[in-house]
């Protein structure tokens, strides 16, 4: 997966839980759970020093 | 031969009566996602048509049309079929092609694997092609790095393959939700994958190069190239018992565990936002069946686009942030995916 950005969502100044990222040039909105395979590529984009982007 | 004779010859040596087959949608009667596709092999991993069966491709030119195919033995009525469409003689050291199905941790734990009670596993498949050829059947073990190999033959015939691994007392499956298992059907590969020795007696560590025999053919090197695959089955032990046919609806019940598609569009919406308080509307979506994991839900909507708020394995739901209107906010489409 190549993944492009990842930013935090929230909805009326709460956490989603979900974020939305740019993955193989379609925007997903990924929930924050480890066992989901999209998440999960996220979670190895940030320990290679990636970060989210806050939320707007 | 006698009837009680053929009654003792397919019964299981291991495990259930029913239930045998761990694999999802062996008989290739379920694609959500679409009934062909072409162009394939640009990608690195996707789920192109047949549920729970995953085309990776890496660094080549050669491609494919992967559809569902009305070829079949005796006793199918549908197969997976690949086709080749581009072929290609250069071989990058990291090229490949595999079909791939993959397996949650909780399902394996009748094979005692990593234990001193292991038992072995059988997979058995009907499988044809255009020509003779040879590919390797591998089970990669992700959770403590391990696999094995073994390689079959196609002829331009339906024929039932049988390929018993054996057991694995290194290295239990984790009892969880997550890839433990992949069934690699290996079609091409480069040197990185068969420079070395093909690892087919016993479960090892996973040495990349020890995944695929040198000798195999190569799907790639003609458009003349065509692989069908039915009947697919993997159960416990040293035996392969008749395939397991199931009820179609079972069968789909078991693929919406992994992927959800409402198959609706802007005439024929999926949902309508409701009103939830004077200054919202939401929409609510519970799946069919719980599915493995909180899916990635991708929707496209009119008339208010939802925010997605704190999904789980079990329920989808997304506000909008405006009150109702004369005119309805409504999702043309649902696609909810929980594939490994």
């Amino acid at each position: 997966m190549i993944i492009t950005s990842v930013q935090h969502q929230k909805f009326e100044d709460k956490d989603t839980n979900v974020v939305k990222a740019t993955i193989d040039g379609v925007e997903l909105q990924v929930p924050k759970d480890s066992a989901n395979r999209h998440y999960a590529a996220i979670l190895e984009w940030v320990a290679e020093g990636n970060t989210i982007a806050e939320a707007d | 031969m006698s009837n009680a004779r053929k009654l003792a010859d397919n019964l299981p040596r291991e495990g259930s009566l029913s239930g045998r087959n761990v694999l999802i949608n062996g008989a290739m009667n379920i694609a959500q996602r679409a009934t062909s596709a072409s162009g394939v092999g640009t990608n690195a991993g996707a789920y192109h048509t047949l549920d729970r069966w995953k085309v990776y491709t890496n660094n080549t030119a050669g491609r494919l049309t992967m559809s569902q195919s009305s070829d079949a033995p005796s006793g199918f009525v549908n197969s997976l079929k690949f086709d080749c469409t581009t072929a290609t003689s250069s071989a990058a050291a990291d090229t490949a092609l595999i079909l791939i199905t993959r397996f949650e941790g909780q399902d394996l734990q009748r094979f005692g694997k990593g234990t001193s009670a292991a038992k072995e596993f059988t997979i058995s498949f009907y499988v044809k092609g255009d020509a003779n050829a040879t590919y390797g059947c591998e089970l990669v073990d992700h959770d403590n790095s391990r696999q094995i190999t073994k390689q079959f033959s196609v002829t331009t015939t339906w024929t039932r393959v049988v390929i018993t691994f054996p057991a694995d007392t290194t290295g239990a499956f984790d009892d969880d939700n997550n890839l433990s298992v992949s069934l690699n059907f290996w079609l091409h590969a480069g040197s990185n994958h068969n420079g070395g020795t093909l690892n087919s007696t016993s479960w090892a560590a996973n040495v990349t190069a020890n995944r695929v025999s040198s000798s195999q053919t190569s799907f790639f090197d003609s458009t003349n190239r065509e692989f069908y695959l039915t009947g697919v089955q993997l159960e416990v032990g040293n035996k392969a018992t008749p395939f397991e046919h199931e009820p179609v609806g079972v069968t789909l019940n078991k693929c919406l565990r992994y992927y959800f598609e409402s198959k609706t569009s802007s005439s024929l919406p999926y949902d309508y936002a409701t009103q939830y308080i004077s200054t919202h509307r939401f929409y609510k979506h519970w799946y069919n069946v719980p599915m493995r994991a909180t899916p990635t839900v991708t929707t496209t909507s009119e008339g208010g686009a939802p925010s997605h708020y704190n999904p789980n394995e079990y329920h989808w739901k997304g506000y909008v942030a405006a009150a109702a209107s004369a005119s309805s906010a409504r999702l043309t489409s649902f696609v909810a995916d929980a594939e490994f």
